[in-house]
């Protein structure tokens, strides 16, 4: 018979990950009903929180080559504001047209924000909080000095597109009156779903992905291997940066409005939901789509306690905090005892003097 | 943090010194030239009728007083632990909640109370960073990331100890404690500050324990060897932040009169983070020097005031501040600092071969 080889570390966290939030869909199913027991609950979750799982997708990149990058929410933000205030510039002069150019500017100060960041973290060695935190206070400052208002994106052609919804009738619901409602997913849910895949993707089969583990497992190790490990981190955060403004239109699209206060702390959450994924700030473990299982726990969690009759934000602060403290100890524990028991192996297998 | 970063710049040297204190020499000259009245220094009358001192000087010293204290805690945990604890802010809620509910349980806020509150808002908040020690000691958890369960619950932990939103503190006694005491010109936070600095100092001199961390800091496991314990040394400087985390949330209260669980210390973390760094001590942990984080923490309160004063808009001053910082931050870089003290190497060289020349 075969021996099947033993789990590695990612897949173990992600797998315990993955079990947590069926076990507690299950459980929200049986005790508190209503929608959970409709498909229509999945794909809010997932419209509501699709730059959550965009930015956790980032954190993770970020956080496997070893780094971290708490900037995420203020690209957000930053990318939300000029965006709106973008389309409604071109509202006035050019009519339909300006989708195309909100993409182009959301991407192009991610784009800008990474390689910044990049090269201040691998090629002149700064530490990465101190640089991504530099660039959170940058990027909530410009939001500001472009606007201090709420600015509410009156672009007509834009408006169309966020309101356009890809129709599932199979995974829909009968409502009372007998009408076949079908189930309702936004574009900015696919464009995440799509970014998990290509990114699981990327990690798994491309070089590039594979040299990330690589620096963050050992740097010195992945230097004496050939790796360009400076290059290397500098594509990980420009990666993390552009996905940071894709973000922040998958944002303006779920909600077409810019304010100043836009995903403000979003960073923490993203690095709780990658965490709870299985990913370690330490680097070299981790994998993305136990991130998106990461990110799917923390909005169950909150729509659980929303639903719940403890409907108050200092419970849900409360509710999420013990999660993370539970999931963070169940890591370490684990990963301890497989050590453990990978030591005691390693010396009944040595051989005996005497 | 990686361990080429652990390995570079490890020096506890007076060298260290020298990023906080230019950059502290270029905010003072840019002010010189811009302005030179905002150094001014002159007497006022405040609300109460005592005579105090006033003057963006003043104010820059007296109002980085919280940041000041809690970077000092800040360090001893980045020495040990090699990480950061983001959740300083949120625990300072908590510890303004506890000597709030102290104090308003008895009739009148009298000394004895004050005092009592003081004590058992240090001993609570001491028992709160132990949770957060603990994890990073013992369960060996990043402290970054042990500390974002406190940073996302503490504030709600703040507003279920007391259960109100706003509680008032009206006393002479608070104010005198937040603003100045009558008679004294001074500002009382500065005085919180000194006394913190003096109280480290003394601890630092006549124990083992800055030795003690800087090796845990750096080798955790040769320390170990040698008969140091890790875990009590993390823990210990878990115990220091909470002293300093407590002792700035009652300045924090005093100074407003009141707590307010949402805003008391907000964002002090990253603020403290940053002083920690700029004062040229290593986020990866080892050597460390207190002063510089100190120094790092006025550098940024002088920076903050210098751009009110420029007349930028309250909201807008956080750009600013990140440009300065990632000037700071690069001038102090590993890699810059060697391509300045080879092309220094290289000069000198140049110039000796230029003088034997001459002499042949």
């Amino acid at each position: 018979m075969k021996r099947r080889e033993p789990l590695t570390n990612t897949q173990l966290l992600m797998t315990i990950a993955i079990g947590i939030f069926f076990a507690m869909y299950l459980a929200a199913m049986v005790s508190l009903k209503g929608g959970f027991l409709r498909f229509q609950q999945i794909f809010d979750l997932l419209n509501d929180n699709a730059y959550l799982i965009i930015i956790a997708c980032a954190l993770t990149i970020v956080m496997i080559g070893g780094g971290i990058n708490i900037s995420v929410g203020g690209v957000i933000g930053l990318t939300v504001m000029a965006c709106a205030l973008a389309l409604n510039d071109l509202q006035n002069q050019s009519g339909a047209l300006g989708t195309m150019e909100a993409i182009g500017l959301a991407l192009g100060i991610g784009l800008a924000f990474g390689v910044g960041q990049g090269f201040l973290i691998s090629y002149l060695e700064i530490q990465p909080f101190i640089v991504t935190l530099a660039g959170m206070f940058l990027s909530r400052g410009l939001t500001t000095i472009l606007s201090v208002n709420p600015v509410k994106v009156a672009h007509e052609g834009f408006l169309v597109v966020t309101k356009t919804k890809i129709l599932l009738p199979h995974l829909g619901y009968i409502a009372q009156n007998g009408n076949q409602i079908p189930g309702k997913l936004e574009v900015g849910a696919v464009i995440a779903l799509v970014v998990v895949a290509v990114l699981y993707l990327m990690l798994r089969f491309i070089r590039l992905g594979r040299n990330i583990y690589a620096i963050g497992g050992n740097q010195q190790s992945a230097l004496m291997l050939g790796i360009n490990v400076k290059r290397t981190r500098f594509l990980s955060y420009v990666i993390s940066g552009l996905l940071s403004g894709l973000a922040g239109f998958v944002f303006l699209m779920h909600k077409p409005a810019g304010n100043a206060s836009v995903a403000m702390r979003s960073e923490m959450d993203a690095i709780a939901a990658s965490i709870i994924g299985g990913t370690l700030l330490t680097g070299g473990v981790g994998n993305v789509i136990g991130t998106f299982f990461g990110t799917m726990i923390l909005a169950t969690i909150q729509k659980i306690i929303a639903l719940s009759p403890l409907n108050e934000s200092w419970w849900q602060d409360m509710a999420s905090g013990a999660m993370l403290g539970f999931f963070i100890l169940l890591q370490s524990v684990v990963l301890s005892s497989r050590e453990n028991r990978r030591a005691r192996r390693k010396d009944m297998l040595k051989p005996q003097k005497e | 943090m990686s361990k080429k970063q652990k390995n570079g710049s490890r020096t506890g040297s007076p060298g260290q010194l020298m990023i906080p204190l230019v950059a502290l020499g270029i905010l003072i000259l840019f002010n010189l030239f811009r302005d030179p009245s905002f150094f001014a220094i002159g007497i006022a009358v405040n609300n109460s009728g005592n005579s105090v001192l006033s003057g963006n000087l003043i104010s820059i010293i007296d109002s980085a007083s919280a940041l000041a204290i809690i970077s000092m805690g800040m360090t001893l945990v980045t020495a040990a632990c090699g990480g950061q604890d983001i959740s300083v802010g949120a625990v300072g809620a908590i510890a303004g909640s506890f000597f709030v509910k102290v104090l308003n349980r008895g009739s009148s806020i009298t000394i004895g109370s004050v005092i009592l509150g003081i004590i058992v808002c240090c001993l609570g908040t001491i028992l709160f960073m132990l949770f957060n020690g603990t994890l990073v000691s013992v369960f060996r958890i990043q402290p970054m990331i042990a500390t974002l369960i406190l940073f996302s619950c503490g504030r709600s932990i703040a507003y279920w100890i007391n259960g109100s939103a706003t509680p008032q503190l009206i006393s002479p006694i608070i104010s005198a404690m937040g603003m100045t005491i009558p008679g004294i010109p001074i500002p009382t936070p500065i005085f919180a500050v000194i006394l913190m600095g003096v109280l480290l100092y003394l601890v630092f001199k006549f124990t083992n324990l800055r030795l003690y961390t800087q090796s845990v800091g750096i080798n955790e496991g040769a320390a170990r060897l040698n008969g140091v314990n890790p875990v009590m040394i993390k823990l210990l400087s878990f115990v220091l932040l909470g002293v300093c985390v407590s002792v700035a949330a009652v300045i924090g209260v005093c100074r407003l009169g009141q707590l307010n669980h949402k805003t008391l210390l907000i964002d002090i973390e990253m603020d403290a983070i940053l002083a920690v760094a700029i004062g040229g001590n290593n986020l990866g942990g080892g050597k460390f020097r207190i002063i510089g984080s100190v120094l790092g923490a006025y550098i940024i309160q002088m920076l903050t005031t210098t751009l009110y004063a420029m007349n930028v808009a309250p909201v807008n001053v956080k750009a600013y501040k990140a440009i300065v910082i990632i000037i700071i931050v690069v001038a102090g870089s590993p890699v810059i600092k060697a391509k300045i003290s080879s092309l220094i190497t290289r000069l000198k060289s140049r110039n000796e071969s230029v003088a034997e020349k001459e002499v042949a």
